[in-house]
């Protein structure tokens, strides 16, 4: 692919139309797998990798420079920090509570109740900094391929 | 999976090597399912089939899309080291206990204690996310890491060009 299929896949209405249509979809199982890691099969890893693909999709379709638009730079640079600050706050946190480093059964009264919490927060946070990892890497390597 | 690795080896269009790598790592994951791994299939679907794809063809949108040849011809040679090291790897399987086996040393160690203690200690009906969140927390925590490191390293090489040359389009905009 060079730049003038890229250029030349930017153009057609039918991948236009229908990635509009699917990105919703996709950033909805995105969330469904991050929230629902705990009864089915994924979990924030994947979740993140879901909700990425669906900018990177928005990328490929419609220029970086829209996707930039739709999700600044600092945004995700920012949020690459967060999701792994939320991750090691979770273990600070239980550290204060009086607990070992990342021991959720601090976090609430009842032990399974806090493992619940601490798994929902750290699953956010891997979430957070895979998907932001995976925009910032895409956007990287496209945005060289169009100077 | 063994067509793909041909034609992936015998094609030298570049694009077509990318979309044949993607398609392996979907017969991958429809491994995994079939061995009851849905968990780990579903990241091979979505990283390796989905995002290694668009990122490599990212990167043949810097570079060329057409294999180079040598000259010389070093086929004999690597085939040989392949089947030395392929023959290494299966007599090293040969002493392994079969799959799905109850007395395998994995199956004897800690798992016991995870399917039989999680659902009460942890309470989440999926106990693959219970032993990554919870029991291997850290494990988790430093594979962020790695995730996180990754992601700054590329904006260190190849993120910071792209602002510094907006910047000089900028100036010139201004001067002009």
């Amino acid at each position: 692919m060079n730049l003038g299929e890229l250029r030349f896949m930017q153009r057609k209405v039918i991948l236009r139309v229908v990635s509009k249509f699917l990105i919703p979809f996709i950033l909805l199982f995105g969330l469904y797998v991050q929230w629902h890691g705990d009864f089915g099969p994924g979990g924030g890893f994947q979740a993140g990798v879901i909700f990425a693909s669906a900018f990177i999709l928005y990328a490929l379709i419609f220029g970086v420079e829209q996707t930039r638009k739709a999700i600044p730079a600092w945004v995700t640079r920012s949020g690459l920090a967060v999701g792994v600050l939320l991750y090691t706050g979770v273990g600070v946190a239980t550290l204060l509570l009086g607990e070992n480093f990342l021991n959720y059964n601090a976090l609430a009264h009842d032990p399974a109740h806090g493992q619940h919490i601490g798994i929902l927060l750290v699953e956010l946070g891997v979430g957070i900094t895979v998907c932001c990892a995976m925009i910032t890497i895409f956007v990287a390597f496209a945005s060289r391929a169009r100077s | 999976m063994g067509v793909t690795v041909i034609g992936i080896i015998r094609i030298r269009d570049l694009f077509s090597v990318v979309i044949l790598t993607g398609v392996f790592s979907l017969l991958g994951a429809a491994i995994y399912v079939v061995m009851d791994a849905v968990d780990v299939a579903f990241t091979e679907a979505a990283v390796g089939a989905g995002i290694s794809t668009v990122l490599m063809l990212g990167t043949l949108a810097l570079t060329s899309r057409h294999e180079k040849t040598t000259g010389q011809d070093r086929s004999l040679p690597a085939a040989l080291i392949a089947i030395i090291a392929g023959a290494f790897l299966i007599y090293g399987t040969l002493d392994m206990p079969t799959y799905g086996d109850a007395n395998a040393p994995i199956n004897k160690h800690v798992v016991p204690r995870y399917m039989q203690e999680s659902s009460k200690e942890i309470g989440l009906p999926n106990v693959v996310t219970s032993v990554l969140a919870s029991y291997r927390g850290y494990d988790t925590l430093g594979e962020t890491f790695v995730i996180f490191t990754a992601a700054v390293g590329v904006i260190a090489i190849i993120g910071r060009g792209r602002r510094k040359r907006k910047k000089t389009d900028e100036t010139k905009g201004a001067d002009a």
